[in-house]
């Protein structure tokens, strides 16, 4: 039933006007630190640093006794005049960052902007798909890797190439998802759309395009993560900055430290981006956030 | 829309025959049926499940071919021997089993939509239009929320609404209310008389529900299992507008009695022949 159709006029009269400004901004502290989530968060990262701690500085334990521990990764992390060279404050290391978030952000636009209209297409014009869906499933399973002297082959320098393989694989992740979002329409959608009079082109915007959202969404956060995996191997080949350039250049340099805190960057940005993505799809779906919301999820 | 007597909505069925051929081997599902339909009238349709009364509403509003036979549409032919799928359109109006509002959009635009791509008004005559109907079935505080968000009885209410903006010349109802607990259904089916009572627009209902097919319908038509034809028609003489306190009448209960008897052999003949329900 309808939250709105409560009974009792009291309740009604307290709950049909939803908090707004410092109300809501109190509702939702109270609504993040009254649950255990929040708290079971912080004792799992803790818990986890710990082990971290324990097994790497602490005890020194084989096979973890080479890799550089938290205190000292945090301590390099947050130094002014890092001994290894690479630390927040230093320009080299924002470079990095920024690099490879530049590119990750290059190559997922362009793998969207191809991605979820071939797979829209595909999904309505069966013919479009019998010319492509081949094509599209002999690719795919390449693995990004083997793509990499080609790249190399095909674009000079080191940015197009990196750029090159981030896309593609992202691409045909996104593809299939909208393809799927597509496929994963109830029939009685289009029917409704044929009975009230719509013409192909109303079907296709009305129908094909906000029922495949979810499944785009849910495609879009895999994309993301894969466009940040290739672009890293990409970068760990064949890069001039970039995370995964510092990955492999910290390393060859036995500069541990800046590698592993290069590492834990990537883990940041990546659910930074991440969420990013889930932030929009929620944005664009109210139908489907709200209607969760009210299954309590 | 106020119209007090119907003079459009007659449908025809003639003859019509449809075999399904899933896997090489032909599964007829329905059979030389035919059915005249008054303009104006409830006409309700119980069988057993699978018996292909859905089959018959999928070839009237135009998703299904059809094998043989000829369906007409106020005397116009909407599929027949050289045109075996009828053309989807605004005059036949379907409400479906699951519903199928869409769920992307507010209730408002999904019951604005349909005049929006016909081009029958414009953006803010069929807005206004569809607040002033979503008011009328009681859904004016509901209109901006999406169909998720609301119950099913107003989920369903919603959309028959959605096809009443169309003023169509039939309402299909593939058994609209089959999921709903008997007290929401109640409701539902008030409500749809009443819009029975406003509108008198032709409804072809489909159920398994006798006491549904009997409070709401003007003839109820009983089909045999598959392949369907039919097997019995039941008038029902009871006088409208009608309310609640019929069920309880010895004029009713004989009424359901009288259907049941001719629903409960074909029940048990489809039982036996445990086929699996068709589209």
């Amino acid at each position: 039933m309808n939250p709105n159709t409560v009974i009792k006029p009291e309740l009604t009269a307290k709950r049909l006007t939803s908090p707004s400004g410092l109300g809501l901004l109190v509702y939702k502290f109270k609504k993040i630190f009254g649950s255990s989530g929040i708290y079971l968060q912080v004792f799992g990262i803790g818990l986890w640093l710990f082990t971290y701690y324990i097994l790497c500085e602490g005890l020194k334990l084989f096979p973890f006794f080479k890799i550089p521990g938290p205190v000292e990764v945090i301590t390099e992390f947050f130094s002014p005049d890092p001994i290894w060279g690479m630390s927040l404050y230093t320009e080299a290391f924002h470079e990095n960052v920024y690099v490879s978030c530049r590119r990750v952000a290059i190559a997922f636009c362009i793998a969207t902007g191809v991605g979820v209209p071939l797979g829209l297409f595909m999904g309505w014009s069966k013919t479009f798909q019998d010319y492509t869906f081949p094509i599209l499933e002999t690719l795919r399973p390449i693995p990004i890797l083997a793509w990499v002297p080609l790249a190399i082959v095909m674009f000079s320098g080191f940015e197009t190439p990196v750029i090159f393989l981030a896309t593609l694989a992202s691409l045909f992740v996104t593809t299939l998802n909208t393809l799927l979002g597509v496929e994963s329409i109830d029939d009685a959608y289009f029917r409704a759309a044929g009975c009230l009079g719509s013409k192909p082109r109303h079907v296709f915007w009305h129908v094909v395009v906000p029922g495949a959202m979810p499944f785009i969404f849910t495609g879009l956060q895999i994309s993301i993560g894969v466009a940040w995996f290739s672009l890293v191997a990409a970068e760990m080949i064949s890069g001039d900055y970039g995370l995964g350039y510092m990955i492999m250049d910290s390393y060859m340099l036995n500069k541990y430290v800046s590698m592993v805190m290069a590492m834990i960057s990537l883990g940041f940005v990546g659910w930074l981006t991440s969420a990013m993505v889930r932030f929009a799809g929620d944005r664009m779906m109210q139908w489907r956030v709200r209607a969760l919301a009210l299954e309590g999820r | 829309m106020q119209t007090t007597t119907a003079t459009k909505g007659a449908i025809s069925i003639r003859n019509v025959t449809k075999i399904y051929d899933p896997e090489g081997v032909n599964v007829m599902a329905v059979d030389d049926c035919s059915l005249e339909i008054a303009p104006g009238e409830v006409c309700m349709i119980v069988g057993p499940s699978g018996c292909g009364k859905t089959t018959l509403l999928n070839a009237i509003a135009g998703f299904h071919s059809i094998t043989s036979g000829e369906i007409y549409l106020d005397g116009e032919l909407l599929c027949g021997p050289n045109k075996p799928l009828a053309d989807q359109g605004a005059d036949r109006m379907v409400v479906f089993q699951n519903g199928a509002l869409f769920p992307w959009k507010s209730l408002l635009d999904n019951i604005a939509y349909g005049p929006i791509v016909q081009g029958i008004m414009d953006k803010k005559e069929a807005n206004d239009k569809a607040t002033e109907m979503l008011a009328e079935a009681g859904l004016g505080d509901v209109a901006q929320k999406f169909p998720g968000e609301v119950s099913s009885g107003m989920a369903r209410r919603a959309e028959i609404v959605r096809a009443l903006i169309n003023d169509p010349k039939v309402l299909l109802l593939d058994e609209p209310y089959r999921a709903m607990d008997a007290l929401t259904k109640s409701i539902m089916h008030e409500s749809l008389l009443e819009v029975y009572d406003r509108t008198k627009v032709t409804i072809f209902f489909i159920t398994h529900d006798l006491e549904e097919a009997i409070f709401l319908g003007d003839r109820v038509i009983v089909m045999t299992t598959r392949p369907a034809k039919t097997k019995k028609i039941v008038e029902v003489p009871i006088e409208r507008p009608r309310d609640y306190t019929l069920l309880s009448s010895e004029n009713f209960r004989l009424l359901v009695a009288e259907t049941k008897g001719a629903v409960h052999e074909e029940a048990i003949k489809a039982f036996e022949a445990g086929e699996r329900e068709l589209a």
